[in-house]
Parts: structure tokens; sequence; C-alpha cells
């Protein structure tokens, strides 16, 4: 498995595609700092940034890479290999590598920028923590979807779809269940509806460890309270956890009985 | 050493002279005299003054009340108190203990002292025509209903509060049925509850202050004819907190005031006819949060920058007035650069309904969905007054005239 990790991992490294997600990131970190000025400031934007973008980014690589490195996966499967070591080897090279780009990416420019001087650097590393396990958990998913669909263009079109819904359709729900049940105590549905959407849990998370936390209010007093203790925390980071862990155990499943 | 007087005697207070105690020199003194104490500890309490005298400190002596409970009563007219450090005010649940409290008087001078381990600090109790300059109140309170106020006005008319600094207390400074009072250059920081708190006081003018990191800024409440300038309201945070609170208060008029960092900036409830104008608001939760029953208030010529909702409104009526204000938010245009933009603003985002609506739906800020449903009552507004809008939002912030 590590040797196929390997390759996976080298052969992104060559291609356009990082360099160009590298890039993106690089850039987008040194133009926030310039307009910003300011360090905490420049983390909030950025958070915005991450907790959209690097799902969809996961999503459409993670799918992308699987189809065109199908005819080679055939090839592996020839070799008297593991069938799950070929698949993980192949998530986790895609994953790893554009967990990398994330964190150099970002990292270069804000390190330049005099972040370890700064009391920012806990909600950055708490930023780039929950965007490695963004992207962790999306590309398991683009994976998943890739192995039950070999159709290319329903392959891309579930994957978009997934990422709309737990971005944007799942919070429209819970907004709508929130103000059906507006009669009702609220906050632990409000607490387990975040906790089920990745995308909702690191976005409290980040919320809540950022000062704009007050605004929150009494709902927030409630939040704060669960996340704010190390009980909390585990429990948050282990629900990220499953939903990486999850997806895993499925594609190791799937590619066991699938007929190629 | 005494200092020489023609129309008056001087007594003076020290460990080695024939008096040394305060209350020994209050009971020999006359009419008009003054009283000098030396620099010295005076473990006294209870210390009634009622005749028209004048105490002055010097190299600011100490008087320990041992918490014993009050201890400086003045209830005579034209006294002045100058110079001392006070400490160690008795606490009590059932009476209001304070380091000098003023009773029915007049022409009071309280100035220059420095109050720390009290319970109330100045208190003043149906008295008019004085002033309390340039004083130091430093409490340790900790919760609301086991400390008292720094300085505290019950039933006065015509006091000048100013240049004090409070700290740590209850309220900073706090009125009660007091009219045509002045406070101006006060320090009020870190107290539990207000920096300043209004009840059915009216015709008062605050200037100049600063309010810092209470539980609120200011609260005005049940009061008429206010003029709030030229103050600064900020870092007043957490889940409760605001800069400045008005319920039911009536023509009172907010002018080039600076609200930064504050959950809430103001919170306006049932209260008419106000006059917002030149103020700034800056990073603040929301600016301006309107809870209902206010009209015909102006809000004209202020900044808002940077503020996550600039106004919070529940209710489809409206009847304020919006008007030549800058919006950071503001996306609009100027085409025939007169400086106004050519698109009205709307201040009132829906998700700010709806969070009024339903309090919980607030753990949704800054996600995706939220930022589409915005843009969506923007381009027509449904659930948002329609009315309410600045037609005529600036394109450049205004530098206010602040001198």
């Amino acid at each position: 498995m590590l040797k196929i990790l390997k390759y996976s991992f080298y052969d992104l490294m060559r291609s356009r595609w990082s360099y160009v997600y590298f890039a993106f990131y690089l850039l987008l970190g040194v133009v926030l700092l310039f307009l910003n000025n300011d360090l905490s400031k420049a983390v909030i934007t950025l958070m915005n940034v991450i907790i959209v973008l690097v799902p969809l980014i996961g999503t459409i690589f993670g799918v992308m890479y699987y189809y065109s490195s199908k005819e080679f996966t055939e090839l592996l499967l020839a070799q008297p290999l593991k069938r799950s070591s070929i698949f993980l080897g192949q998530y986790l090279g895609v994953a790893i590598s554009l967990s990398m780009s994330l964190i150099l990416g970002l990292g270069i420019p804000f390190i330049f920028y005099g972040l370890f001087m700064s009391n920012a650097i806990w909600d950055f590393s708490l930023l780039l923590i929950t965007g490695v396990f963004l992207t962790l958990i999306f590309t398991a998913l683009a994976f998943n979807i890739a192995i039950s669909n070999e159709n290319r263009i329903k392959g891309f079109g579930y994957a978009i779809l997934m990422w709309l819904f737990l971005a944007v359709i799942y919070d429209g729900l819970f907004l709508m269940s929130l103000l059906f049940f507006e009669d009702y105590p609220l906050d632990k549905l409000s607490l387990f509806g975040t906790m089920l959407n990745p995308i909702d849990l690191s976005r409290t998370l980040i919320l809540l460890k950022l000062d704009i936390s007050a605004l929150l209010g009494y709902t927030g007093a409630v939040f704060k309270q669960f996340f704010g203790t190390n009980f909390g925390l585990i429990v948050s980071f282990a629900a990220l956890t499953l939903w990486i862990v999850l997806p895993v155990l499925r594609i190791v499943y799937k590619s066991k009985r699938k007929d190629f | 050493m005494s200092i020489p007087s023609a129309w008056s005697n001087t007594i003076t207070v020290c460990a080695s002279c024939p008096i040394k105690t305060i209350q020994e020199a209050i009971q020999q003194a006359s009419e008009g005299d003054t009283i000098l104490v030396k620099k010295g500890i005076y473990k006294e309490a209870n210390l009634k003054i009622d005749k028209s005298i004048t105490l002055i400190g010097e190299g600011l002596p100490t008087i320990d009340g041992e918490a014993k409970g009050e201890i400086i009563t003045i209830e005579a007219d034209n006294v002045t108190l100058d110079g001392f450090k006070i400490i160690n005010v008795g606490v009590s649940y059932t009476t209001d203990y304070a380091a000098v409290r003023i009773v029915n008087s007049k022409g009071f001078i309280i100035q220059n002292l420095e109050l720390e381990k009290l319970f109330f600090g100045i208190y003043l109790q149906k008295s008019n025509n004085g002033k309390v300059l340039n004083n130091k109140v430093k409490g340790e309170a900790v919760t609301e209903f086991t400390s008292g106020n720094a300085i505290h006005l019950w039933y006065c008319k015509n006091v000048e509060v100013r240049g004090n600094d409070v700290r740590k207390v209850r309220d900073g400074i706090y009125l009660e049925f007091s009219d045509n009072i002045t406070i101006t250059d006060n320090f009020s920081v870190n107290n539990v509850r207000y920096g300043l708190h209004f009840m059915f006081s009216n015709n008062n003018t605050v200037n100049n202050n600063v309010f810092e990191t209470n539980g609120a800024g200011i609260a005005l409440m049940f009061s008429k004819f206010m003029e709030v300038k030229n103050n600064v309201i900020k870092k007043n945070w957490g889940s409760a907190a605001y800069g400045l609170l008005l319920k039911e208060v009536n023509d009172a008029n907010l002018k080039n005031n600076i609200f930064i960092e504050n959950t809430v900036g103001i919170t306006v409830e049932g209260s008419n006819r106000l006059v917002y104008s030149n103020n700034d608001f800056t990073s603040n939760g929301y600016a301006i949060r309107v809870k209902g029953a206010c009209y015909e208030n102006h809000i004209v010529d202020n900044n808002f920058l940077y503020n996550s909702f600039d106004i919070s409104y529940n209710g489809r009526i409206n009847d304020n007035k919006f008007n030549n204000n800058f919006w950071s938010n503001y996306t609009g245009y100027d085409l025939d650069k007169d400086g106004i933009g050519d698109v009205p603003y709307r201040p009132v985002k829906l998700f700010s309904y709806i969070v009024n609506r339903t309090p919980e739906t607030i753990i949704l800020l800054r996600s995706l969905f939220i930022d589409l449903i915005d843009f969506s009552e923007k381009v027509s507004p449904v659930f948002t007054p329609d009315d309410l809008m600045d037609d005529n939002p600036r394109m450049k912030r205004i530098e206010h005239d602040r001198n």
C-alpha cells in the first residue's frame, strides 16, 4: 500500500493541478494579508473560503483522479496485490497531496507575515486542521461515488450534487426545520444538526474559537458550553474522524466486490 | 503647620497634633472653617458633617472605615471634601453603605478622592447644585448583587460629574430621578453591570466620556431630552452585552459618538423622536438593533463600518428615516459622481430578520446558504420592510469633525 501511496503521491506532485491548487492558496494568502493587514481578520475571511472551496476541490479532484487513473488501476489489479491497498493507496495519495498544497500554500505567506509572533496562531492551526479533515472527508466521499459509478458523467454529477447538498442545501433544510419547530427548545436539535454535517461542524468549531462567538448569544452559550470543553472538542473531532472512517471502509468494501 | 486665614479658622489634624482625629476636628469646627488633614492613616467611620466646612487632605491621607459601615455623611450645605483616600466601606444587604454620602445638601464639592474596597462610592441623595470632580474609584465587584455603584445620584438636580475614573464596580455612574446633570470627561471601565445608568432622569448631558469593557456601556431607561455626544463606547463584548441601551427614551440626541467592537452597538426599544447623527459604528456584531415600537427616529450621516449586521429589525412597519449614511457593505454605483450612490441601500438582511424570529438559527452564521438568501432578499425584499432603506447612501466614508 505504501508503494502505491508513494507512486500516487509523486504522480500528483508532478501533475499540473497540484501546482495550480498550491498557487491558488499562495495567492489567496498573500492577497488577503495584503488587503487586510491583520492576521486575525484574515483568518476569518479565510474561513469562509476554506469551508466552501476545500470540500469542492477535494470532491472534484478525487473523482477526476479516480477516472483518469482507471487504466493504471486495472493494470495494477492484474498484479498480486491486495485490492484494498491499491485503492487506499490511491486515496491517501490524493488526499495527502491536496492537504499539503493547502498547508504550504496558506502557511508560507502567513509565516512570512509573522504568524509565530501573533496570537492568531491557534486559530490558524485550527483552520488548517479542519481544512485537512475536510480534504480527507470529501476525497473519500468522491472516491466512493467514483467506484460506484462506471459512467464518468454520472459520477461527476453525483459528486457535485453531494457537495451542493452538504455545503448549501443541508443548511437550507436545517434552517427550515429550526423555523418549523421554533416553539420547541431547539438547542439540542441545532447541536445535533451541526454534528451531522462536516462542513457545518467545521464552521461552528472555527466560529466559536474566533471572537465573533459572543454574537451567537444564548445559542452560542449553549454551543460554547459544549464545544468549549475538552469533551465537546473530542466529540466533534470524533465526528469528523467518523466521517473519514466510514467512507474509507466503504471504499474497501466496494473495491473487494467490484467487477472490473 | 497651619495656613493662616483672616476670615475663618483652620484646624489641623495629624498624629502628633493636639487634634488627632477627624471626628474631633469636625466637632470643634464652626461654620466656614477649614480642616486640614495631614498625611497618615485615620481609622474612623461614621463621620457626620453637619456644618458648612471644608475638609482638605494633604498628601492623600487615608481614612480607613474598617468595614464598620458608612464613612462620611454630609448633611450641610456648601461642604467641600478634597484629597482623601477612603477605604473599607462596610458591605450590607439591607443598607446601602457609601464611602461618602451627601443628604439634602446644596453647593457641595467632592473632588480628588480615591476610593477603594467600597460598597457604594459617592452617594448623592436629594442634593442639588454640586460638583463631583476628578475622583478615582476602584472596586472589586464580581457579582451584581454584592456590589454597589461608584457614583450614585438619587433625586438630584444640577450636578456636574466630571473627570472621574471608575472601575470594577456595579454601575460606574448611576442616576435615578435626577435632572439637569452634566456628565463629562469620565472614564468608566470594567464595571460588572453598566458604565453609566439612567433611570427616570431627564434633560441630562453626557459628553466626552469613555466606556470600555463594561457589562454594557450606557443604559438609558425611561428618560427624556437627553444629549449624548462625543463619547467613545467600546469593547462591551459578551453574550448579553451592548454599547448603548435605549429603553423608553424620547427626544434624545446622539451625536458624534464612536461605537467600536461591541456585541450590539445600540439596542433600542420603545424610543421615539431620536436623532442619531455623525456616529461611527465600527466592527460591532450588530450596529443598531431595533426591538420594536420605535417611531420617528432619524438616522443620518453615520458611518457603518464592517459590522456583522448593520441594522436588525423585527416587524414589517417602519417609520424611521435613514439618510446620507455611509455603509461599508454598500455595493451600488454612482454614475453622476455626486458622492451619493444611485441605488438605495437596504441595511436589514433577511438573516437578521430570521435570527430575530428564531434566535437558534444564528448558528448558521456565515454559511453559504445564508449568503445566498441574503442576496436574493436584497434583490427583491419580501420579508424585511421594503421602505426601510437609505435612499442616499454615501460612496465615501464621512470624515466627522471631532475636536
